[in-house]
């Protein structure tokens, strides 16, 4: 008994710091913010008393003003088709790369490793203003793009303010959180399976196909997640780099705190946020669980 | 003309010669083993056929046509894996299905071929398992299975039974000997285990640093080795190296360090004193009592010192009165045996000429 109880409070020893920090960080501030969205804002900003007059203040105007507002559902699903795109083409830069540093010599593969992550070593708001000045209308790219459509007759474009450069810098910036799971992935696939693949008469395409993509598919569903949640609620990559159009959903809710300061508007925002990351990735488990488990029995 | 024509084939990873002007003609319907230590180049002879490795010299043909030019995928040649490489996420029967939609089977054919598959190896009903739901027999089976669904002109094997366990490995031998003759198909399998590759095989083709030494039938590698290591590396042998003392009609006799003249019989006329060895089965010596007159040509006398008993079979190590070593196995059935001998007891062991075989040098 007395051993059981020793167990028992090295368990809690080890786990509750962590389980103190969430709580306290995390579930407290998240049921603030529940809180909050059911408030009234202040006349100054903030939030105006809870308790006024004896009454408690609690309403749904915040909820029934972003249902009122076709603005705030565009922008929604605005920003979901950002982080869609740039799941995507993280995807693709990532899969040839990942595929490329698991099959190299062992002794070069922790040296292409740091590469993908080196970018981690400076600051990402640095990183993000490097492309103002890589995407500038005077650096070599913009020159370049605009010189090949002058000698097509075609207007010059600009680069940088534009859906295009936030669009590259959010796949720059998430491409490692896709290529270390995928990595991590890949190269725990055992190379027999594929030389028995191709001795039961599967080409290289279909060595691909079958074999090797359908086994990294977990990889896949991890850095899909990674890139996905964090483009999703992205604000400082259209603050810096895109035009007036580009507003995500982060940057309204950064705007709802800071410059509007209506505080319950921003929390229904974010919840509204946090609840449909939720959603879609649960969806994309289940959907991808779901494809794996038919491809499994039709192969 | 062979089936299989390996000519000359040799393969070097550097400085090192893998395998060496090996020239082996496979017949059809033929299993055939090579076998040998790790590292004696039988792996990488497979590899050559099934197409991994491309040898450095010489040809490898099926059917009259040189191999050289077509990728593993396009060779009529199906490989078992050591590890069986079955595919995880394919259930069984899309694992035995995936060589028939590579071969673009029509897709209405498939699941009958994939039946039949099933029924060769004994798996009727685990057609929608998982690998991981199968033990380590089933797995064999399926990796078996999955290479001889679309009929290859010869199934590679690459030591398939080294993961299981004792008894299995037997039922697995006794099988496999059965699915060989029911399909047809030519096996060449792939062993370091000299009692697989003799339970097994049509021809044995024992291999060491790269070369055949011995190519023969099972029987004839048994008794009659061509060489020390072949004598040496296939079950247990005693071996006797001396000088030729002298050759009669049918016999030669050698003059053993240790234990002096051993005659044996041979049909090879060796010069005198030119080094060679007798190869002596353990259960072709006879071993009884100090006091018992023995007219073979060859008796010694000594005594046990170390025996094994191995229930069917006891192993006795008899040092002779001379010190050499010498071991022989006496069954344990109640007719073969008058005596039961304890360690440090007095015997007089003895063969006759034509128990040995002799091996020129």
């Amino acid at each position: 008994m007395a051993a059981r109880r020793g167990a028992n409070l090295g368990k809690w020893l080890v786990s509750g710091p962590p389980l103190l920090y969430l709580v306290v960080f995390f579930a407290i501030p998240t049921l603030i913010m529940v809180l909050a969205s059911f408030r009234t804002p202040g006349e100054f900003g903030g939030l105006a008393p809870l308790v006024e007059d004896g009454k408690l203040d609690l309403n749904l105007d915040s909820y029934a003003r972003l249902l009122s507002d076709a603005v705030y559902v565009q922008i929604f699903i605005k920003s979901v088709w950002y982080a869609l795109l740039t799941t995507l083409f993280c995807l693709l830069l990532a899969y040839p790369l990942s595929l490329l540093i698991a099959q190299s010599a062992r002794r070069h593969r922790d040296l292409l490793l740091l590469l993908v992550i080196l970018p981690f070593w400076s600051n990402f708001l640095i990183r993000v203003y490097a492309w103002m000045i890589i995407l500038g209308p005077n650096a070599a790219l913009a020159r370049t793009v605009n010189s090949v459509l002058a000698w097509f007759g075609h207007e010059p474009v600009p680069l940088l303010f534009s859906s295009f450069a936030v669009l590259v810098c959010l796949v720059y910036v998430h491409l490692p959180f896709m290529v270390l799971p995928l990595y991590a992935n890949l190269e725990k696939h055992d190379l027999a399976l594929l030389d028995a693949a191709q001795d039961l008469g599967a080409n290289a395409w279909q060595r691909f196909w079958r074999i090797t993509f359908p086994l990294s598919l977990p990889g896949v569903y991890a850095g899909a997640a990674l890139v996905f949640i964090p483009a999703l609620g992205i604000f400082a990559i259209p603050d810096i780099l895109g035009g007036p159009e580009d507003s995500l959903i982060g940057n309204v809710i950064k705007q709802q705190f800071l410059e509007t300061r209506d505080w319950p508007f921003g929390s229904v925002l974010s919840i509204v946020l946090t609840v449909a990351a939720l959603l879609l990735a649960g969806l994309a488990a289940w959907f991808g669980r779901r494809n794996l488990g038919a491809r499994q029995t039709n192969a | 003309m062979a089936l299989l024509e390996i000519q000359n084939v040799t393969r070097r990873f550097g400085t090192f010669t893998a395998v060496d002007q090996v020239s082996i003609s496979i017949e059809a319907g033929e299993f055939f083993t090579l076998l040998g230590p790790s590292g004696c180049g039988k792996t990488t002879l497979l590899r050559m056929i099934a197409g991994f490795d491309l040898p450095d010299g010489g040809s490898i043909r099926l059917n009259g046509e040189d191999l050289a030019g077509l990728p593993p995928e396009r060779r009529p040649v199906r490989t078992v894996f050591q590890s069986y490489a079955l595919f995880p996420h394919m259930t069984v029967e899309g694992n035995i299905a995936f060589p028939l939609q590579m071969a673009k089977t029509p897709a209405s054919d498939i699941p009958a071929k994939v039946d039949a598959a099933l029924e060769d190896v004994r798996l009727t009903g685990f057609g929608k398992r998982y690998p991981h739901e199968l033990s380590g027999g089933q797995k064999q089976r399926v990796a078996i299975g999955r290479a001889l669904v679309t009929h290859p002109t010869v199934l590679l094997l690459d030591e398939p039974l080294a993961a299981l366990d004792a008894k299995l490995r037997e039922e697995m031998q006794i099988e496999l000997i059965n699915l060989q003759k029911e399909v047809g198909i030519t096996f060449v399998y792939v062993t370091h285990d000299q009692t697989e590759a003799l339970a097994l095989s049509h021809r044995i083709a024992v291999m060491n640093k790269g070369r055949v030494e011995q190519l023969d039938e099972p029987s004839k590698i048994y008794s009659f080795p061509n060489s020390r290591f072949v004598a040496d590396f296939i079950g247990t042998c005693n071996l006797l190296d001396g000088p030729v003392l002298k050759v009669d009609e049918g016999t030669v006799t050698i003059d053993v360090g240790g234990l002096g003249p051993v005659r044996v019989a041979s049909s090879d006329r060796p010069t005198a004193g030119q080094t060679a060895s007798i190869a002596l089965r353990p259960e072709k010596i006879r071993i009884a009592g100090a006091a018992a007159q023995d007219a073979a040509a060859n008796h010694f006398r000594g005594s046990v010192t170390d025996l094994l008993y191995l229930g069917d079979v006891t192993v006795y190590k008899v040092s002779t009165e001379s010190g050499t070593k010498l071991e022989a196995l006496l069954a344990n059935s109640a007719a073969g045996r008058t005596k039961f001998f304890e360690i440090g007891d007095a015997v007089a062991v003895s063969w006759p000429v034509d128990a040995g075989h002799f091996i020129p040098r």
